[in-house]
């Protein structure tokens, strides 16, 4: 049984079909790339792994831990262990971040007959995380991602992650918008939750940010397909010969 | 003529029908409304003539007038006829300790996470005067007051104990010539707070009062008097909780504060009134009349939450009498199902210097019509005054409405008025993101409702606070399928 396994997944929106039978297969622990050109459907892909409502699953099977989980709500996949980081997360106004990922913990332990943290624990969680990703206290008063600078919320989607500790991590366009210093940060927040019992897929467009996450397989998206899957190594001969030998 | 005009008319023209006696004996006042029921209320309380007096006048204005229309309000026509205006409370005697009250009640604060027990653990936080039907059956910690002056019991107490500061300041601020529901409140008014503060005194707690319709049929016609003497400084909280009922049910409270100078009052209120059923059902009628006045320097701040009642016609307003005097009016009004609020406030401007903000946070789901309804009106005396307004609407689902309906008015060039408004929805991308994270879909809402409204909810004092987010969430149940 695969971690997560998608076998020949169709999905449209509204009338136009997106994706076009694509098929992937992820093991535990293993880091995947699917890279791609603008318009490829990468990131309809990470959002239909999450459960973004606006895509439509038209055919085609979609496994985690050899669960099928189309029929799940995203919170339901989320609390299974799913987490997707967004390319350009929405702000929530008003909505403080240690209120926000306290509920959405405790929400997750109750999932799993768990305690819920005391506000000791939590404190002490939201703070070690925090320092790690050099998130001063400072941004942790503020509202979900309110008036946050395209670095700042990527960090901040990175410490949220970090801080669920999800099974299975979707990361799309981390890179995209971030300077080489915040990029270095963002990386390596990511690299230390590499784990045994961890998976991981990300969505880029540039080589990048594969010099910093050093991914087990890369995979090319056209067209809503995946065309061709190779080892890390694939990123260099994109980056000389470009998308344009797979079309 | 419309129908309702008709109900009205035949209201007024038409004489006492039920042959009722004034039996001083009898707990409950038989139906309907008449200079007779008037009569057998004020004996009943043992009232002094005055007061009496006071309410026939009430009275004899009320049957002139007609109900207001012009709230963004669509319900069947009231029956004042077919209301009781007096009901005694059920047991002879007050409970003697928290025990002994009604379990329902404590269940439903239960729920909102205010069971009363503990508030007598934070005995010297909150005092609590609650009422039950009409009558006052429990006051505690007034001796703990006294000590310092302070008066805070039942309306019904101070016109025996203190007739001389109740003759004074009754319908000084809300005259019973005021509108309809607050000659209605001055004619039939049963009971509520009153408060004094004695001059140069802070008080030492949050003064707390929850009140809840109980009787069927029974009128809530609650009488509410603050009065802040010089330099005193009060905070008063103001909640309510209704248990489920089917038929429709008149509320028409008054609220009156005056704030002498250098004086600072807070009047926070959480109102959670029966909001009817899914289907627009039931749900309480509440037609409320709130001022205060302002003498110099002196400083007024409203904060509601508003989440119950099928129907809310609600304007608490401050006159900024005094020069330097501060008016302040921070509202949250969510409506859901077939709920319909009109809502806001009145900031009148006479003295040199005034200031007032408004905030105000209207929520609509369901089905329901939320009306952000204010007036800021600046005098020609008054020089240099400012007001900044703030009103925002969220809608969430496409079936119910937002309206914003201010009226401001400048007759001072040296004055200025700030108004901002916005309308927003909550988006589905919102909603999917804190899925991601694991909050279902009605906690996600909750909690953008709760973020919406913010501003409004940190005024609030603490405890009021948590139980002001629970009701928020309660109050979305079942607004998206």
């Amino acid at each position: 049984m695969a971690f997560l396994e998608i076998k020949d997944l169709h999905v449209s929106v509204g009338n136009k079909e997106i994706l076009k039978g694509c098929s992937l297969k992820i093991e535990e622990g293993e880091v995947h790339a699917v890279m791609g050109p603008n318009g490829s459907g990468k990131s309809t892909l990470a959002n239909v792994i999450a459960g973004n409502p606006v895509y439509q699953v038209t055919k085609g099977s979609l496994l985690f831990r050899g669960e099928n989980i189309l029929e799940m709500t995203p919170d339901e996949r989320a609390r299974a262990g799913i987490f997707m980081a967004f390319q350009s997360p929405v702000e929530l106004p008003g909505v403080g971040i240690a209120q926000f990922l306290k509920t959405a913990l405790n929400e997750k332990l109750k999932s799993q007959n768990k305690n819920p943290l005391d506000a000791v624990q939590f404190i002490k969680r939201l703070k070690t995380r925090a320092t790690a990703l050099n998130i001063s206290d400072e941004m942790l008063k503020r509202s979900v991602n309110e008036g946050f600078s395209g670095g700042e919320k990527k960090k901040m989607e990175t410490f949220q992650m970090a801080f669920l500790e999800p099974d299975f991590c979707i990361l799309d366009e981390m890179d995209a918008g971030l300077d080489i210093d915040a990029l270095k940060t963002v990386s390596q927040g990511i690299n230390v939750m590499r784990e045994k019992t961890r998976s991981f897929l990300l969505i880029t467009h540039f080589q990048r940010l594969l010099n910093y996450i050093e991914p087990d397989y890369i995979h090319i998206m056209i067209d809503g397909k995946i065309v061709h899957s190779g080892d890390k190594s694939l990123a260099k001969i994109l980056e000389e010969k470009g998308y344009d030998a797979y079309r | 003529m419309s129908e309702q005009e008709k109900t009205i008319d035949e209201f007024v023209s038409k004489e006492y029908q039920y042959g009722f006696e004034t039996d001083i004996q009898s707990e409950t006042a038989p139906k309907g409304l008449s200079e007779e029921i008037i009569r057998f209320i004020s004996k009943k309380k043992n009232e002094p003539e005055w007061l009496l007096e006071f309410r026939l006048k009430a009275y004899r204005h009320f049957i002139s007038l007609k109900e207001p229309h012009w709230g963004k309000l669509n319900y069947k026509p009231i029956d004042y006829q077919d209301l009781y205006y007096y009901v005694a409370p059920k047991k002879s005697e007050g409970p003697k300790s928290l025990d002994e009250v009604d379990p329902e009640l404590l269940k439903t604060y239960d729920k909102l996470g205010i069971p009363l027990k503990e508030q007598e653990a934070l005995a010297g936080v909150v005092a609590v005067d609650a009422i039950f039907d009409s009558v006052s059956v429990a006051t505690t910690y007034k001796e703990h007051l006294k000590q310092k002056g302070i008066i805070f019991c039942s309306i019904s107490e101070a016109v025996k104990d203190y007739p001389d500061l109740v003759k004074k300041y009754l319908g000084s601020v809300v005259p019973y010539t005021d509108n309809f529901f607050a000659a209605l409140n001055s004619a039939v008014f049963t009971d509520g707070s009153f408060v004094y503060i004695p001059k140069g005194v802070s008080c030492p707690m949050e003064l707390s009062s929850y009140f809840r319709i109980n009787a069927k049929n029974s009128g809530q016609f609650e009488r509410t008097l603050i009065i802040a003497d010089e330099k005193s400084t009060v905070s008063y909280l103001e909640g309510c909780t209704a248990p489920q009922r089917d038929e429709n049910q008149l509320h028409a409270a008054i609220v009156e504060i005056i704030v002498h100078d250098d004086a600072n009052v807070k009047y926070s209120t959480v109102q959670n009134w029966y909001p009817g059923d899914k289907e627009g059902k039931g749900g309480i009628y509440n037609f409320v009349t709130k001022r205060g006045i302002c003498h110099k320097n002196a400083k007024l701040s409203w904060t509601q939450v508003e989440t119950g009642s099928a129907i809310t016609w609600k304007y608490p307003s401050c006159i900024l009498k005094g020069d330097n005097s501060i008016g302040e009016f921070y509202s949250v009004a969510l409506t859901n199902h077939f709920q319909q609020a009109d809502t806001g406030t009145k900031m009148i401007h006479l003295g040199k210097n005034t200031s007032s903000i408004i905030i105000s946070k209207g929520i609509s789901a369901g089905f329901s019509s939320n009306a952000y309804r204010g007036m800021v009106k600046i005098k020609k005396g008054a020089n240099n005054a400012k007001n900044i307004s703030k009103c925002d609407s969220l809608l969430i689902g496409d079936k119910c409405s937002a309206h914003t309906i201010p009226v401001l008015e400048n007759q001072n060039t040296s004055s200025v008025i700030e108004h901002e408004a916005s309308t927003g929805k909550i988006s589905e991308e919102q909603l999917f993101y804190a899925q991601t994270r694991g909050l279902n879909q009605e906690q996600a809402i909750s909690m953008i409702v709760n973020g919406f409204c913010k501003e409004v909810m940190q005024k609030l004092p603490m405890e009021f606070a948590v139980e002001a987010t629970k009701l928020i969430g309660i109050n979305l149940e079942g607004s998206v399928g």
